[in-house]
């Protein structure tokens, strides 16, 4: 029960008159209109406040109703009242309560009582239970009976203005027809319908109030309910529900976001997208505006501008001159009357005799012409004369000139008698012909006069004939006089008289023809007169000037009433005219609407007004430029201007006179001269748009005319259209104008000339080829020069294309043509299986769109290309620094004490040429190189050339123990290790030094050679795919001595350099890093036979302990290029801005936040990299945490080793077998694509982020807790990492090599660690530090690490975009492919000299190969050494393994190349080599390739 | 819908579209329209040589002249570098592709303008006239606090005609992008420079520049050619007598 009460306090006011209730006032709104019922009881005899206290007390009426009413009672009283407005309970019963008091405030007991009322929804309690529920008054028990009566009473007033209602049920018997059963049709089988549903209470009330009605029953139907019809309301709605995402917003108001679509528009102006047919023009002549009337007009001026007005009237009446028109034609009717008269009556030709009356017809209508053109041209002469005479009348007034205009009147003289006789002529025949014609009036008239005559006269005798009679009737007389009434004898015709014809004649003459002799005027108007200088002009007349001088108009051109251009702004001159003479070319691509000029005038600097709008007419679509005319169009405005200076001012009345009399009102008004036409193009054809709809657009009237508007400019060219229109719009054939037309469509209608069914695109071509075309594709210049225009790659940068074709030879297009066609041959040459060509080809396709997509954006230009700026100080940020720290660097000293690094300046890479760039090794020291073995000392200790990657993590690293061999220390040489650099095929090589830690500090140079097609440009230099090998090489110096006796006169050493390692860093790298600072861990085989790690060496010092933590050797180099290249970075920037304009399928609102997150921690920590969005393969933006979902592992690592940890290991090795491809390289380091495991694992072939995404998913897989980090390490560059949680501590692992390394490791590749990316988060590094050593990587901490999906915005749950994928079965390949290739290289690499081949050795290597796939290279080092030398025997034997993934055949080969094992040149020198692929699921290959050379100990 | 062309006064960007037009005229008057690239073929018209002489592969530009003076209001202490732009068929076979002149001041002679005077002289052989040569000029000089800044990029293309030409070049420099840089710029005397003086040699990209005029360079040019009409090239007549034709 819901209740809800309202105290209203009035303040006591004790007036007694106000005793008498009021008013009640209810609205009820649902079922009746409100009724403001008055009702005014008067209960006079009893105490009245008393009553009415009762009355109230128990108007607790109960409106039963169901409605949803708000019930308002207002009972007024002048005492305090209380009103519980109403309350609505749950069957919306309506309850109505008032309560009133006494006098004064209620007491406490009384508005406890009030609350704690309880209100029962049940009517019949209400009635009975209230009563004695109720306490609220003691009078009640009292006066119950009275108080029952007044009850009534109130229910009976309550009853005039309100139905009660009742409930109860209406018996059938009620609702029918007396004596009839109800009958139910749907029992009878008829149809129904379904009624709409309405309570059993509502249908009662409704039956109770139809029945009180009178006939109430017709609304009810046979089965005794009441009519209906079926139910029209639909079962489930029809407008879909509306769920909403935001809090807080209605469902309805929340926007919405769509993607714009472009508007295939319904308007008739518009061209459909699909005909559009580029832009047409429409120019618009505006040449100038003059004012007929301007406010600051002086009287001078008003009466010059009438004048010139006149005058122009004067001169093209003048011109048309119809005066003398009429007058010819009237000489020529006159004679002709004159000729049939005389000659033709003789004759009798009856035409002629017809035709004088017609001609005397013709002559009074010409005359009259004549003499209204004559009276017109002199009253137009004389206002000219009279309006001169005021000027000058006002200029000697005003003793000042405004206007040069200067009225001459020529006389010509004319001969007086011949004048005077033509006139006398003209007058004689004039008043013969008036005369004439009075006749004939007269004797018409006469004819009228005599019936008349004749009527009245029969109609007097016919009266006098009734007067007798009425004589006899008396009294029927008065009547008839009403009737007839009495005729008037008709007055016969006057005959004219000739005098005073002649009299009218000769007035008319004198008042609208020249005199005879009078001297003919004519009227000359010029601009010749001068006006008088400012300064002598009395100073009214100056400050109109002045405000003249001020003001300027200029004129907005609205084209479908949008403002397109505008005229500049001209200052009005001082006869009030402005010259524009601009023309705008409007290019539009639809019919205009409207074409409208605005004139706006500017008063001094401030003030513009809009003076008038003039609406052009847009030209028929046969006006074009060049023959349109200029029209001048009038305007005129309503403006009402008053001037404090001699300027008569516009829509005010001024006058002429001197007492002011004679008031004239001019308002502003003038001309614009301008012309509108259609363009014409380039090839003449007019820029019409076509009329979208012909029916709106041109009237029908107009289409039968012209022949460009009815079928369209294109209509032309088609003879049955013109034909068809020609027959439409009944052309003239006999018109000259039509000629040529008419006999085009003879011809084309009768057929005899062919009209080609075909349409021919650029028909005009072969007049501008200068060329055939066959001799164009035939020739080799044509064909370089278009080849090189196009930028393809050969012949992007071909310098001097000869003249001559004979100076080009066909090899200059035998590579292009070859590799356009071997575009989709596979040739599987170079590649093992059908697989991985298909995949490179594949790879191929995609590296060209791309860069087809980077050569378009090349020429797409952004400021920064072309001007170089200093940056816009940043408050606060690095760099300049804000306005202040730039201007305090200008006091800075010039030459600082301590001077600070600068940085080289960069060279843009357009300008370089061959031999400009050179590449700077610097190898500064190499730390724990292996060492010689003693070929006899058979060591057998069991060292531990690796560990675990458990115990690494488990065991404290000290646990190794040093089981050294004493006779270490007394061999004579460990070590003597040169790096030998080679790049591009140039080989530079460091002097020698000692030892397995060995200090060079050597700067090698190597010049940077080849160039991709001699091209410098950034992003051909980014392509290098050349790589930068380090090679560690140990001298080893043998005894050449042949002879013993010589051994005492000279030294004979023979040097044979041993590979020990390389490091391998791609040009790329460098160039995309500008350098290369610090220690790399160099690549050493598993096996180096004869040589072996001394790691105890280290282990007593303290320094190099800390080193030996982590495995294998190390160099530290210094790498970088000179001159330092600007790496393309604003290429790939706008590359990146190219590409995310590709579509993408995130949402927008998560791009906005991920690029709002992304400005938001570069501007804290610039120089880290965040990453959110990266892009597909197929060019799409993508979130990044869609690469992340875990996937399983392939089941044959899983099932590999039975220790988990291992499988790790395992698993890291797998995807570091997937081969390596710089995307950079790939793609023209244009950017980074990222393609998710699948398309990896299928393409295998990807770059950092692929494997780090795939080991990754595969940790993830595995259970692990895995993040991807996206970081910087040596030698990649920005990379992508993998960083586990193994045991409370954190694992760093590097996906390209499988290498993995603690946090705290001092030789991890990775330096810098930006953001960590898991399957549904992303967090950016906000510490301080961003090395892995000095950093916790505990995400959980906001401080620490900023979360992109935080409370503020929470994960939506992003699909990923990995697909689990079937890894196919393994293909086993055959090695001896590769060995055979190889053996060949060395052959070939070994030109001067004889290349043996050590068969044992090759299938004892052999055997080796699947021992080191099995262990992964590890713990078989001494086995080799012992196994060979059981073989073998006498024999120096030095080889190592190499371990690959495998791609292609050529790194292969470059691998094997630059360890330099063919170089040794002693005579009897054996090769080994064996190779080895073990394939993993998805054919991932491993490739393990032995080398060995052998040379016997004698 | 529309789109708002200034009218013939003002250009707008049908001005930008004339850099389109900057190639030769050869290559203007034959390009076939829809066509890209097509050059202008030689015909075998070597009737009109010696038959002795073999037909030439090349024809030859020699220019020779000064860059003379230089009319900048306001400034003073300028000097100019002058480069050569031609195209990849264009080599340059003997004279100076690139120079610098000397500072020079106004004098109380000729108020108003710097004279260099400045020599250039360079050869030209070319099987294409796609490329014709192009002469860019930068002017630098002191600014109010003494650093070393750019007053005027501009170039023009060597005359076609043999014979003695005078031109002026309108010189101009790009602007800041906004206001408050154009106020470092001028503290810091780094004012926004072309990347490469030859930009302004180029019209690619040149749209999304701006620039201020800043004053004119006056060059005087004496160019000879040869075999170019040989190998089907008509240049027209210059204003020279006929000798000149050959060198």
């Amino acid at each position: 029960m819901g209740l809800w009460y309202k105290w209203f306090y009035f303040p006591y006011i004790s007036f007694r008159k106000y005793l008498i209730l009021n008013h009640f006032h209810f609205f009820s709104v649902s079922e009746l209109p409100p009724i403001p019922s008055t009702s005014r009881i008067s209960f006079a005899e009893l105490s009245v406040r008393q009553r009415m206290r009762e009355k109230l007390k128990a108007a607790r009426v109960r409106i039963p109703q169901k409605s949803c009413v708000i019930d308002l009672s207002l009972i007024r009283n002048t005492h305090f009242i209380l009103l519980a407005l109403c309350c609505v309970n749950l069957s919306w019963d309506i309850y109505f309560f008032i309560s009133e008091f006494q006098d004064d405030f209620p007491s406490e007991e009384e508005a406890y009582n009030f609350f704690t009322f309880n209100f029962d929804a049940v009517a019949e309690k209400m009635k009975t239970g209230s009563r004695k529920k109720n306490g609220l008054n003691e009078e009640e028990e009292v006066e119950e009976e009275d108080e029952q009566e007044e009850d009534e009473m109130l229910q009976d007033i309550l009853h005039g203005f309100l139905l009660s209602s009742n409930v109860s049920l209406v018996p059938a018997s009620e609702k029918m027809p007396r004596n009839r059963q109800p009958r139910y049709l749907e029992d009878e089988g008829l149809y129904t319908g379904e009624r709409p549903f309405v309570s059993q209470s509502n249908q009662n009330i409704l039956e109770n109030r139809i029945l009180r009605q009178d006939q109430g029953k017709e609304w009810f139907g046979d089965d005794g309910k009441i009519l209906a019809l079926p139910n029209p309301i639909k079962q489930s709605s029809t407008r879909p529900p509306i769920f909403s995402l935001e809090e807080g917003i209605a469902p309805e108001l929340e926007t919405v976001y769509r993607k714009a679509i472009k508007m295939t528009s319904t308007n008739q102006y518009f061209v459909g997208p699909g005909d559009f047919q580029g832009l047409f023009q429409l120019d618009i002549d505006i040449s100038g505006l003059i004012f007929t009337h301007h406010p600051c007009f002086s009287r001078e001026h008003v009466l010059a501008a009438k004048l010139a007005q006149l005058y122009d009237q004067y001169l093209a009446r003048k011109q048309k001159n119809l005066t003398k028109l009429l007058t010819d034609k009237l000489h020529a009717l006159r004679s002709a009357v004159q000729y049939s008269m005389e000659g033709g009556g003789g004759d009798g030709v009856p035409v002629a005799q017809q035709s004088i009356p017609e001609y005397k017809m013709e002559i009074r209508q010409t005359r009259r012409l004549r003499d209204a053109e004559q009276e017109k041209d002199r009253t137009l002469l004389k206002t000219i004369i009279k309006v001169w005479k005021q000027i000058k009348s006002l200029r000697d007034f005003q003793k000042f000139t405004n206007t040069p205009m200067k009225l001459y009147l020529r006389k010509e003289e004319v001969d007086q008698k011949s004048d005077e006789k033509a006139y006398e002529a003209e007058i004689q025949a004039e008043i013969n012909e008036l005369l004439e014609e009075c006749m004939e009036e007269y004797e018409k008239k006469m004819e009228e006069y005599k019936t008349e005559l004749h009527d009245w006269k029969s109609w007097k005798k016919t009266q006098s004939k009734k007067k007798k009679k009425k004589d006899t009737h008396a009294e029927e007389e008065s009547e008839d006089h009403d009737f007839g009434e009495e005729r008037i004898k008709p007055i016969p015709p006057k005959m004219a008289n000739s005098l005073e014809i002649e009299q009218q004649v000769r007035e008319k003459a004198d008042s609208c023809r020249r005199k005879p002799g009078e001297p003919i005027l004519v009227p000359e108007l010029t601009l010749s007169g001068s006006i008088t200088p400012t300064e002598q002009c009395p100073r009214a007349e100056v400050l109109r000037r002045e405000d003249v001088k001020k003001r300027s108009a200029f004129i907005k051109v609205l084209f479908n009433s949008k403002e397109v251009s505008r005229t500049v702004t001209r200052p009005i001159s001082s006869d009030f005219r402005v010259h524009f003479g601009q023309i705008f070319n409007l290019q539009i691509i639809n019919w205009p609407e409207s074409l409208k000029l605005q004139i706006y005038e500017t008063t001094g600097i401030s003030s513009t007004t809009l003076l008038a709008e003039v609406f052009l007419p847009v030209p028929e679509t046969a006006v074009l430029t060049g023959s349109a005319p200029l029209e001048e169009i009038e305007f005129s405005s309503d403006q009402r201007v008053m001037l404090d200076h001699e300027g008569v001012g516009s829509g005010v009345s001024f006058s002429f006179e001197a007492d002011g009399s004679n008031k004239m009102t001019f308002m502003t008004s003038g001309k614009v001269s301008s012309s509108v036409s259609w363009a014409v193009g380039e090839k003449g054809i007019p820029l019409i748009p076509p009329v979208a709809q012909q029916n709106t657009g041109i009237p029908s009237a107009l289409k039968n005319i012209d022949a460009i508007a009815s079928i369209g400019t294109s209509g032309l060219t088609d003879m049955k259209k013109l034909a068809k229109w020609a027959a439409e719009a009944k052309l003239d054939p006999n018109d000259p104008n039509n000629a040529a037309l008419m006999q085009l469509i003879m011809i084309s209608t009768s057929g005899e000339a062919h009209v080609p069914d075909f349409f021919r695109l650029e028909q005009l071509q072969q007049e501008f080829n200068f060329v055939s075309d066959e001799e164009f594709n035939r020739s080799k210049r044509f064909r370089l020069l278009q080849l090189r225009s196009e930028e393809v790659a050969e012949f992007r940068n071909y310098k001097q294309v000869p003249l001559h074709e004979r100076e080009i030879s066909e090899k200059i297009f035998q590579d292009y043509e070859k590799r356009v066609q071997e575009r989709d041959v596979i040739d599987s040459k170079n590649y093992l299986d059908a697989h991985r060509a298909v995949v490179a080809s594949y790879l191929q396709k995609v590296r060209e769109s791309v860069i087809k997509r980077f050569l378009t954006a090349k020429h797409h230009f952004i400021l920064s290309d072309l001007v170089n700026e200093e940056e816009i100080p940043g408050l606060g940020s690095e760099g300049p620094g804000i306005l202040g720290l730039g201007l305090f660097k200008l006091a800075e000293p010039k030459r600082p004490l301590r001077p600070r690094r600068k940085e080289r300046k960069k060279v843009t890479a357009q300008n370089l040429s061959d031999g400009d760039i050179k590449l700077l090794v610097n190898i500064i020291r190499a730390y724990d190189i292996p060492v010689r073995k003693s070929v006899m000392s058979k060591l057998q200790q069991p060292s531990k050339s690796s560990r675990s990657f458990n115990e690494m993590f488990a065991a404290s690293p000290s646990a190794q123990s040093p089981p050294n061999s004493p006779d270490w220390a007394f061999n004579q040489v460990l070590v003597r290790p040169f790096v030998e650099v080679s790049f591009q095929r140039t080989v530079c090589r460091t002097t020698t030094a000692e030892g397995p830690s060995p200090c060079w500090n050597e700067e090698l140079e190597l010049p940077f050679r080849y160039a991709p097609n001699g091209d410098y440009s950034t992003h051909s230099l980014q392509s290098v795919k050349d790589e930068v090998f380090i090679n560690v090489f140990d001298e080893v110096l043998h005894d050449a001595v042949e002879d013993d006796r010589e051994r005492g006169s000279g030294i004979h050493t023979r040097i044979e350099r041993h590979w020990l390692g390389c490091v391998k860093i791609p040009f790329t790298t460098i160039y995309f890093q500008a350098r290369i600072d610090g220690t790399f861990k160099v690549n050493i085989p598993p096996v180096l036979l004869g040589y072996s790690k001394e790691k105890s060496v280290g282990m007593e010092r303290g320094f190099d302990s800390v080193r030996n933590l982590s495995e294998g050797s190390y160099i530290t180099l210094f790498i970088t290029i000179e001159p330092q290249l600007i790496p393309g970075e604003s290429v790939r920037e706008k590359m990146n801005e190219m590409l995310k304009k590709f579509d993408t399928q995130e949402d927008e609102k998560l791009l906005q936040a991920a690029e709002k997150y992304e400005a938001e921690c570069t501007s804290k920590f610039p120089s880290r990299q965040c990453l959110t969005t990266v892009i597909d393969l197929d060019g799409k933006t993508v979130f990044i945490t869609r690469y992340i979902k875990p996937l399983n592992p392939p089941q044959e690592l899983l099932d590999a080793v039975p220790d988990r940890s291992q499988t790790a290991e395992l698993v890291a090795r797998y995807v570091a077998l997937i081969p390596f491809l710089p995307d950079s390289v790939s793609f023209a380091g244009i950017c980074d694509l990222w393609s998710t495991s699948d398309q990896f694992l299928y393409l295998l072939a990807g770059d950092e982020e692929e494997h780090a995404v795939l080991l990754c998913n595969y940790f993830l897989g595995m259970g692990k807790k895995a993040w991807l980090v996206i970081g910087n390490a040596i030698p990649e560059g920005p990379t992508a990492y993998v960083l586990t949680l193994e045991q409370s501590q954190y694992v760093i692992w590097n996906p390209s090599t499988g290498c993995f390394y603690g946090q705290y490791d001092t030789f991890c590749p990775l330096q810098n660690v930006y953001c960590l990316i898991s399957c549904d988060n992303i967090w950016f590094n906000m510490q301080e530090y961003d090395s892995p050593g000095r950093m916790y990587f505990d995400i959980s901490k906001p401080k620490l690490w900023k979360p992109f999906f935080s409370r503020s915005l929470p994960f939506p749950g992003l699909r990923s975009i990995q697909v689990l994928m079937d890894l196919t079965v393994v293909i086993s390949l055959s090695y001896c492919r590769i060995e055979k290739i190889l053996k060949d290289k060395i052959m070939e690499w070994r030109p001067t000299r004889p290349t043996r081949w050590n068969r044992y050795c090759t299938s004892t290597l052999r055997n080796f190969l699947p021992l080191l796939e099995q262990n992964q290279g590890k713990d078989v080092e001494d086995d080799h050494q012992a196994e060979l030398q059981k073989q073998l025997g006498d024999y120096r034997v030095s080889g190592f393994p190499i371990h690959m993934p495998y791609s292609e055949v050529r790194p292969l080969i470059e691998a094997v190349h630059s360890t330099r094992v063919h170089t040794i040149d002693v005579s009897n020198v054996e090769f080994a080599l064996a190779a080895y692929i073990h394939a993993y699921p998805q054919n991932v290959l491993s490739i393990w390739i032995y080398v060995a050379s052998l040379v016997r100990n004698r | 819908m529309y789109r708002r062309w200034g009218g013939r006064i003002w250009g707008g960007f049908g001005d930008l579209g004339d850099f389109a037009d900057r190639e030769p005229h050869e290559e203007k008057r034959s390009a076939a329209p829809g066509k890209f690239g097509r050059c202008a073929v030689p015909s075998v018209t070597t009737a009109t040589g010696a038959p002795a002489m073999a037909a030439p592969s090349v024809f030859l530009l020699a220019v020779s002249g000064e860059i003379e003076s230089g009319e900048f209001p306001g400034f003073d202490d300028l000097y100019c570098k002058f480069s050569f732009v031609y195209g990849q068929d264009w080599v340059p076979t003997a004279g100076l592709e690139e120079g610098i002149s000397q500072i020079t001041s106004k004098s109380s002679v000729s108020p108003t303008t710097l004279v260099w005077n400045f020599p250039i002289d360079i050869t030209f052989k070319s099987t294409n006239p796609f490329g014709w040569p192009q002469i860019v000029l930068s002017v630098y000089g002191p600014d109010f606090f003494g650093h070393d800044v750019v007053r005027g990029y501009g170039a023009v293309h060597v005359p076609f005609v043999p014979g003695r030409h005078k031109r002026t070049i309108a010189m101009f420099v790009p602007e800041s992008t906004s206001r408050l840089q154009q106020l470092t710029s001028w503290f810091t005397g780094r004012r926004p420079e072309f990347t490469d003086p030859k930009v302004v040699a180029q019209g690619e990209g040149r749209e999304v520049t701006r620039v201020r005029s800043q004053g004119f360079v006056t060059v005087s040019f004496n160019v000879m050619t040869k075999d170019l009409h040989k190998l089907g090239y008509d240049v027209g007549q210059g204003p020279g007598p006929q000798g000149l034709q050959g060198l």
